[in-house]
C-alpha cells in the first residue's frame, strides 16, 4: 500500500491542510500589545494625513503603553458600509451617520457604552438631542457622537471671480443661486451648479433640497409609524428649480451621475460653481480631493417659506459589537482620546490642533455644536491660534448658521427612501420632459410602502 | 491535434457516459479490497481538490439556498419560506432589470458577437505580424476592468470637449450625451464591454481558424469559390462548435453583467442601466445596514435556474446540428 502515488497523495492532501490552516491564524497580538483597529481617514488620502495620524498615534501609545493602535482606511458609503459589516471586515471603532446609528442599534449591531459613557462624566454634556442618535428606549449609550454639520453651500470663488461675481457677496435666495450658476456656466463653461445624483445621495441632497424651501419627506407620527410626504410643495420647488437650471439655463454642466465622492473630486478639480453638502465637507476637500483652500467658499443655504431649515446630520464613534472586554476598553480609552478629549480639554485640544497643524491639515472646520454651546465655544477658543481654515471665506456660513434652526434627517427607512428618490432626481436632469408631480406621486405611493413593511 | 470537428463530441460527452465506463452492476466490493485496490489512494489523492471545492464552491451554492429562505442580517436568523421569492417577484424594479438585462443581452449579440469572429478571420489572413495583431486585440483585456472604465468615463465625457465628443465635433456632429441620458446609457456601456472582451474571444477564435484543414479552402477554391464563399461553407462551418459554446458563454456573461452599470452610472439615469445582477446587489448592500441578504440571494437563485434552463434548452436546440 506504500506505493509512492500513496505518498504524494499524503503529501499533497497534507500541504493543502497546512496551507489552508495557515490562512486561517491571523497576526497573533505580537509584543504582548492589544491591538486596537481603528477607522481614520477615507482611501486615498494624501501622504500629510498619514504623518499627522502616525504622530497622534504616537501620542496616543505613549500614554497607553498596552495599546496598539491600526488604523485603517475607511470611509462611511451606504453600500460598502453593508458589504464590510456583513463580512466582519469593519475597523473595531469607526463612525457611522445619525441616520443608521437608530437601526445599528435596534440590531444589536453596536456595543453598549452608558457605564463607560458615564464615568467619563459626560453623559450630560451632551446635546440631549444629538445623543437620543444613540440611545435605545430605556436609555443605554451605545456610541459617542463626535461631530454634526449642517448643509450648507459650498461654492467655488475663483469661477465666481471669472463670472464676474463677487465672492464676498454669494447668493442668498435661490433665484440668485439660479443666476450666478448662469452667469458661471456662460462665462466659463463649466457647471455653475450641481447635484449628488447617485448612491442613496440625490435623495439625500433633495431631502436638504425640499427642507431649505420648507418641505419634509417624511413625518415622524411619534408612535414608531412614518408618512410619507414626498410630494409636497417644497420637493416640487426643488425639482423644478433643478429643472429650469438644466433645460433652461444649462447651467449644471453634463455629468449628471454624481454621489458624494465624484462632486467632490470635480468641485476640487474647479469644474462645479456651487453645489451643496454638509459643512463639514472641507477637511476632505482639501485632505483627500486635493482642493484648492484659497478658491473655497461656503455659506449658509438660502432658506425659503414657513418652517424652512438646513437639513442636519452627523456622525457617531461606535465600537464594533465582536471586541473583547479588553478591546472595548481599549476602543473607548481611544474614542475619548481621539474625538472627544479634544472637545473637553484644553491641553488635549491644543495638542491635537498642533498635530494637525504641524501636516498641513484642516483646523477649524466648520462644525456644529455635539456638546454644549458653552463647551463648544470653549474649545475653538482654545484653538484658535491654530485655526488654519479660511474662516473669512466662511463667514457667510458662521454669521447666519446658528440663526438657522437645523431639520434632522428623515428616520423611517431613511436609505432605502434616499435611495428611491435618486432615480428622480436624475430623470429631472436627463430628460427633459420629466413629469415632476406625477414622479413624486409615484415615490410617495413607494416610499409609504416602504415604510409599513417594516 | 484536436481538430475543431471533434469540438461538438467535446459537448456530447457531457450527457452521454463514455463507452469505456465501467458497467453498473460490477461486483460488491468491501472495505477491504477497496482498500487494496488503491481506494485510499485515490481519495487522498482527490481530497485537497474536494476540499477546495466544497470550501469555496458548493457550500457558497448551499447557503445561499439555505439563505433564500430566510431573512436575515447575518446576525440574527429566521426563516421565511418563500416570501424571499414573493417579495423580489412583485418588486416593480424587477421588470425593469430584466429588460435592462435583455437589452444588454441583445446589444453584446449584435456588437459583440461578430465583432471578434470577424477580427479573428481577417487576423488569420494577415501573412506577416500576427503576433502583434493578436496582442494588440488582447491588450484591452489586460486593462484592470476597473481602470478601463475610469478611462472610458472620460472618452465619455458628455461635455463638447470630452474625447469622443471633441472626436465627433470634427465631423460636425454635435456633442452626444453617452452616459448621461436614458437612451444612450446602456448602448455605451456595452460599446466599452466589447471593447473590453473582444480579445479574449478574437485569441479563441484564432486558435479555431489554426485547426481548420487548408485542404478544405483548398478545395474551395478549385471549386472557385471567392473569399465570401470560403468563409460562409468552409470557414464558419468548421468553427461551429466553437461558436456554440461562445454563444452560450456570452449569453451566461451578458445575463450576469455587473461592472460596468455599477461603476458608470450605478444604475441611473433613471434606472435606464439596472440590470438583475445590479438589482441583487442593491438588495444585500445599498441600504447600507445590511439589507435583503435573503431576498439578494432569492433573486440569485432565480437567475442561476433561468440560465441553466436556458443553457439545457440551448443544447437540446442544437443537438441537431451539433451530433
Amino acid at each position: 500500500m506504500k506505493s509512492p502515488r500513496t505518498i504524494v497523495a499524503s503529501l499533497a492532501a497534507v500541504a493543502t491542510v497546512a496551507s489552508l490552516a495557515a490562512c486561517s491564524t491571523g497576526a497573533g497580538g505580537e509584543s504582548g500589545k492589544l491591538e486596537l483597529r481603528v477607522a481614520t481617514f477615507p482611501p486615498g488620502a494624501d501622504a500629510a494625513a498619514y504623518e499627522a495620524f502616525e504622530e497622534q498615534e504616537k501620542q496616543f501609545e505613549k500614554d497607553n503603553p498596552d495599546i496598539d493602535v491600526v488604523g485603517v482606511e475607511y470611509e462611511w458609503e451606504g453600500p460598502t458600509f453593508a458589504a464590510q459589516l456583513a463580512g466582519g471586515s469593519l475597523p473595531d471603532v469607526f463612525t457611522v451617520p445619525f441616520t443608521d446609528s437608530k437601526t445599528l442599534l435596534e440590531n444589536g449591531q453596536l456595543t453598549d457604552v452608558t457605564a463607560e459613557v458615564e464615568e467619563l462624566g459626560y453623559a450630560d454634556k451632551f446635546n440631549p438631542v444629538i445623543l437620543a442618535e444613540v440611545q435605545d428606549a430605556d436609555g443605554n449609550i451605545f456610541g459617542f457622537p463626535r461631530q454634526a454639520y449642517a448643509m450648507g453651500l459650498h461654492y467655488n470663488r475663483d469661477l465666481f471671480e471669472q463670472a464676474g461675481l463677487d465672492p464676498d457677496s454669494p447668493p442668498t435666495t435661490w433665484d440668485e443661486v439660479r443666476e450666478a450658476a448662469d452667469a458661471i456656466a456662460e462665462a466659463t463653461g463649466k457647471a455653475g451648479y450641481a447635484q449628488m445624483t447617485s448612491n442613496n445621495t440625490g435623495g439625500w441632497q433633495l431631502a436638504a433640497a425640499a427642507a431649505a424651501r420648507g418641505g419634509r419627506i417624511q413625518e415622524d407620527n411619534g408612535d414608531g409609524t412614518y408618512t410619507s410626504t414626498i410630494a409636497n410643495p417644497g420637493t416640487v420647488a426643488a425639482l423644478e428649480f433643478l429643472k429650469q437650471l438644466r433645460w433652461e439655463d444649462e447651467s449644471m454642466g453634463s455629468n449628471f451621475l454624481l454621489d458624494w465622492g465624484t462632486i467632490n473630486q470635480e468641485f476640487a478639480a474647479g469644474n462645479i460653481g456651487m453645489y451643496t453638502s454638509g459643512s463639514d465637507v472641507y477637511t476632505a476637500l482639501v485632505r483627500d480631493f486635493s482642493a484648492d483652500p484659497d478658491s473655497y467658499g461656503l455659506t449658509v443655504l438660502p432658506l425659503e417659506g414657513e418652517d424652512a431649515g438646513p437639513l442636519g446630520g452627523g456622525d457617531i464613534a461606535v465600537i464594533s459589537p465582536s471586541v473583547s472586554e479588553e478591546e472595548k476598553a481599549a476602543a473607548v480609552e481611544w474614542i475619548d482620546w481621539y474625538y472627544m478629549q479634544k472637545l473637553l480639554d484644553e491641553d488635549a485640544a491644543r495638542r491635537d490642533a498642533e498635530a494637525l497643524v504641524a501636516s498641513d491639515q484642516a483646523v477649524g472646520t466648520p462644525v456644529l455644536p455635539v456638546l454644549d454651546e458653552e463647551t463648544y465655544q470653549q474649545s475653538r477658543e482654545w484653538i484658535a491660534d491654530y485655526i488654519n481654515v479660511p474662516l473669512d471665506q466662511m463667514s457667510g456660513f458662521f454669521d447666519g448658521v446658528f440663526d438657522q434652526l437645523p431639520v434632522g434627517e428623515p428616520k423611517g427607512s431613511t436609505q432605502e427612501i434616499y435611495a428611491l428618490l435618486d432615480p428622480i432626481v436624475q430623470a429631472v436632469l436627463t430628460d427633459p420632459d420629466a413629469d415632476i408631480d406625477a414622479l413624486l406621486e409615484k415615490a410617495d405611493a413607494d416610499a409609504q410602502a416602504l415604510l409599513d413593511g417594516e | 491535434m484536436t481538430t475543431i470537428d471533434e469540438a461538438p463530441v467535446l459537448i456530447d460527452s457531457a450527457r452521454t457516459p463514455p463507452s469505456d465506463a465501467p458497467p453498473r452492476a460490477r461486483r460488491r466490493r468491501s472495505p477491504a479490497t477497496w482498500l487494496s485496490g488503491g481506494g485510499l489512494a485515490n481519495l487522498l489523492f482527490l481530497a485537497p481538490t474536494i476540499v477546495v471545492f466544497a470550501l469555496f464552491s458548493w457550500s457558497p451554492i448551499v447557503q445561499s439556498v439555505v439563505m433564500s429562505l430566510q431573512r436575515t442580517n447575518l446576525i440574527t436568523w429566521e426563516w421565511v419560506g418563500l416570501d424571499n421569492f414573493a417579495n423580489v417577484l412583485a418588486d416593480p424594479l424587477l421588470g425593469t432589470a430584466v429588460l435592462n438585462t435583455l437589452w444588454f443581452a441583445v446589444l453584446a449579440l449584435l456588437f459583440g458577437f461578430p465583432l471578434p469572429l470577424a477580427l479573428a478571420v481577417l487576423m488569420s489572413e494577415v501573412r506577416r505580424g500576427k503576433g502583434v495583431y493578436s496582442a494588440l486585440a488582447y491588450l484591452p483585456v489586460v486593462v484592470p476592468p476597473v481602470v478601463a472604465v475610469l478611462l472610458w468615463k472620460v472618452f465619455y465625457d458628455a461635455s463638447p470637449t470630452g474625447l469622443f465628443n471633441t472626436v465627433l465635433g470634427w465631423f460636425g456632429v454635435p456633442p452626444q450625451t453617452w452616459l448621461q441620458a436614458s437612451e444612450t446609457a446602456m448602448p455605451s456601456l456595452v460599446l466599452e464591454a466589447t471593447w473590453a472582451g473582444a480579445g479574449g474571444s478574437v485569441i479563441i477564435y484564432l486558435a479555431a481558424l489554426l485547426a481548420v484543414p487548408p485542404e478544405l479552402y483548398d478545395a474551395a477554391e478549385v471549386d472557385g469559390a471567392g473569399v465570401w464563399r470560403k468563409v460562409w461553407h468552409v470557414t464558419l462551418p468548421q468553427l461551429r462548435g466553437v461558436l456554440f459554446v461562445m454563444l452560450i458563454l456570452q449569453v451566461l456573461a451578458t445575463a450576469q453583467v455587473f461592472l460596468e452599470p455599477f461603476l458608470f452610472t450605478a444604475g441611473g439615469p433613471n434606472n435606464a442601466t439596472v440590470t438583475v445582477l445590479l438589482l441583487i446587489y442593491r438588495y444585500a448592500f445599498q441600504n447600507s445596514l445590511g439589507g435583503d441578504y435573503g431576498e439578494a440571494t432569492a433573486l440569485s437563485v432565480m437567475l442561476a435556474i433561468a440560465l441553466a434552463l436556458l443553457s439545457f434548452l440551448y443544447f437540446r436546440l442544437t443537438e441537431k446540428w451539433s451530433s
